[in-house]
């Protein structure tokens, strides 16, 4: 058995192959109990193989993964005691209602029958269900849906949770409701594996952050560690050509300037101040940006700066060529 | 935020007891939800038992007069054993493009990280199913005596010859969840369900005796095991001489659980 130092979640050497597809290529990591751990990365990094191996939905080939000290593959049955899950994958059932998806999920759960019944009221309450709690879930609408599978998740009260981009589909006030929820949860003890393509989310939520490519863990912190790799603004802006902007990284070559086309993004932990410096340099060379932005860095920046490549794979630049007009060739 | 339930223990292993009332308590819950969906989606019934009943009437109207002499039995008589067994073919289809629904919709997905019994799923679904069977048969047998069926035994006989086709029907369902399972996919599985269905449905004694067939089709359509069971079914309503139909049938019913259930169980492991 696990005691309290022990990591609640631990994975070593996980790999797992889907035909050609290398889904994980080797990951490690381990969350602390009662923290929440992000695993940020665009689609089809394996943030969600990870999870359903974690959740012994699948087995690894190589490599273990334990969940309170229980093997995910020889203990599988003792991790499903003590594990939620809500996530893109696994769903309710749309012909129940939502009190009845919960009561069943609790029952499966093998959580005692009376008490299943007051802890689906009172999360159908918590997720302002309650209005729709005995509509079949059919009817919901896609906001509505994804928090019914946060609530699922949540019926057996299980010590470690796990959130498949839990906030995808959410309105703005839903997912702060959400975020409120899960820092609840941590607060009480309960352990969080949080996936997500927002930096943003993952910020705000994790105690540590490990950014996943490819099948691989290419750089793991805590928010604030991985923030200072990149700063915490980016400026990014946009030259009339190519060559004045090939000028302007050239002015620019104490900050860490990337040039990409006519296009150049500047990480800055002091965004106000470098800013003006910026202008101020390009302005006595002459040199004028045709557009200018200033903002956090999206998972995006931190995979330019982490992998050079974009987060999802971009289409290969096409040659300028004028367009057709009118549609006659 | 309001969190008022108690925390409780972890239960320590599945179900304190043992692995059995386990199994079963994780079976009934999957049949209360299955049989929440036959009434939250009457048309599934619906059509299930209006497919029997046009099969019934038209059969007994178009071809009734031409074979009914065949078969030495009021034509209608010696039908409706036969359409039972059709419909308990038609209705273990069901059981195939529920399965595939539930791997697509990713519900599989749920119940695979959940600490119920494996098997639940299957055994709940086959269940209800049966329950599902018992309510067109039910229906399909009202308006089959309002036509002019009769029992030429007694009610017992009538009743065996009932639980012997929800028997192989069940069989059946199992056969069908190892290709729901397999397929994946709602449409895809009732597109493969009708090629296994349909000789064995009508090349049968379910509508027509053997002997009106051609002379190489006869001893498959005799011995196959639809023809087996309608004919095990009629001698238990009508009287028709038994001649080891019946023992045949159980024997059918028997093996094809035995070979079907550890696939579907197998390929339910693997679905997600």
């Amino acid at each position: 058995m696990s005691n309290a130092n022990d990591p609640a979640i631990a994975v070593r050497g996980l790999q797992k192959r889907f035909g050609d597809l290398e889904a994980l290529a080797g990951i490690d990591f381990e969350v602390a109990s009662a923290t929440v751990f992000g695993l940020l990365g665009p689609n089809g990094a394996g943030k969600t193989t990870a999870v359903r191996i974690l959740t012994t939905i699948i087995e690894p080939d190589r490599g273990t993964a334990e969940v309170l000290g229980f093997d995910v593959v020889r203990d599988a049955e003792r991790v499903r005691l003590r594990i939620g899950l809500a996530g893109q994958a696994a769903t309710v059932d749309p012909n129940l209602t939502g009190r009845e998806n919960l009561r069943l999920v609790g029952r499966l759960a093998q959580r005692p029958r009376a008490w299943v019944d007051l802890r689906a009221a009172e999360l159908l309450e918590l997720f302002e269900l309650s209005p729709a709690a005995d509509r079949p879930i059919r009817t919901y609408s896609g906001g509505m849906r994804r928090r019914l599978d946060v609530a699922a998740a949540l019926v057996g009260r299980p010590p470690v949770l796990f959130l498949d981009e839990p906030t995808t589909g959410l309105d703005l006030p839903s997912r702060n409701a959400l975020w409120a929820t899960i820092r609840e949860l941590v607060a009480e003890g309960t352990t969080v594996l949080l996936t997500t393509q927002y930096l943003e989310e993952a910020d705000r939520l994790a105690g540590r952050i490990a950014v996943v490519d490819l099948g691989r863990v290419i750089a793991e912190g805590t928010p604030a560690e991985l923030k200072a790799q990149l700063g915490s603004t980016v400026i990014e802006f946009a030259m009339a050509s190519d060559t004045d902007a090939e000028r302007a990284v050239g002015l620019l070559s104490d900050a860490q300037a990337e040039r990409e086309g006519s296009r150049i993004r500047v990480p800055s932990m002091e965004g106000p101040r470098s800013l003006m410096e910026m202008l101020r340099t390009l302005d006595a060379d002459g040199l004028y940006p045709s557009s200018l932005t200033v903002r956090e860095p999206s998972l995006d920046d931190v995979f330019l700066r982490l992998t050079g490549h974009h987060a999802e794979p971009v289409a290969e630049p096409q040659p300028e060529q004028p367009v057709p007009v009118g549609g006659a060739a | 935020m309001s969190q008022a339930t108690v925390a409780i223990p972890i239960p320590a292993e599945r179900h304190g007891w043992n692995r059995f009332t386990g199994f079963v308590a994780d079976s009934l819950a999957m049949v209360g939800r299955n049989l929440i969906t036959l009434r939250r989606v009457p048309q599934l019934l619906v059509f299930s038992t209006i497919q029997p009943v046009i099969f019934v009437l038209l059969f007994v109207y178009v071809f009734g007069g031409a074979v009914g002499d065949a078969t030495g039995l009021p034509y209608i008589d010696f039908l409706v054993p036969g359409i039972f067994v059709q419909m308990s073919v038609f209705g273990a289809m069901g059981t195939a493009i529920g399965l595939a629904t539930d791997v697509k919709s990713g519900l599989l997905e749920r119940f695979h990280a959940l600490p119920m019994a494996r098997s639940a799923v299957l055994a709940g679904r086959t269940a209800a199913d049966i329950v599902r069977n018992v309510f067109v048969i039910m229906l399909v047998s009202a308006v089959s005596f309002v036509i002019g069926f009769r029992i030429h035994t007694d009610v017992l006989g009538y009743l065996g010859g009932i639980a012997l086709v929800l028997l192989f029907g069940y069989a059946l369902s199992w056969v069908f969840a190892g290709v729901g399972l397999a397929v994946k996919d709602p449409e895809t599985a009732q597109a493969a369900a009708f090629p296994i269905m349909a000789p064995l449905v009508f090349a049968s004694t379910v509508f027509v005796p053997a002997d009106l067939m051609a002379s190489w089709l006869q001893p498959f359509a005799e011995h196959q095991p639809v023809s087996v069971v309608a004919s095990a079914a009629r001698a238990l309503m009508l009287g028709t001489p038994n001649e080891g139909y019946i023992l045949q049938a159980l024997l059918w019913i028997v093996g094809i659980i035995a070979v079907s259930a550890p696939i579907a169980v197998r390929r339910y492991r693997s679905a997600v």
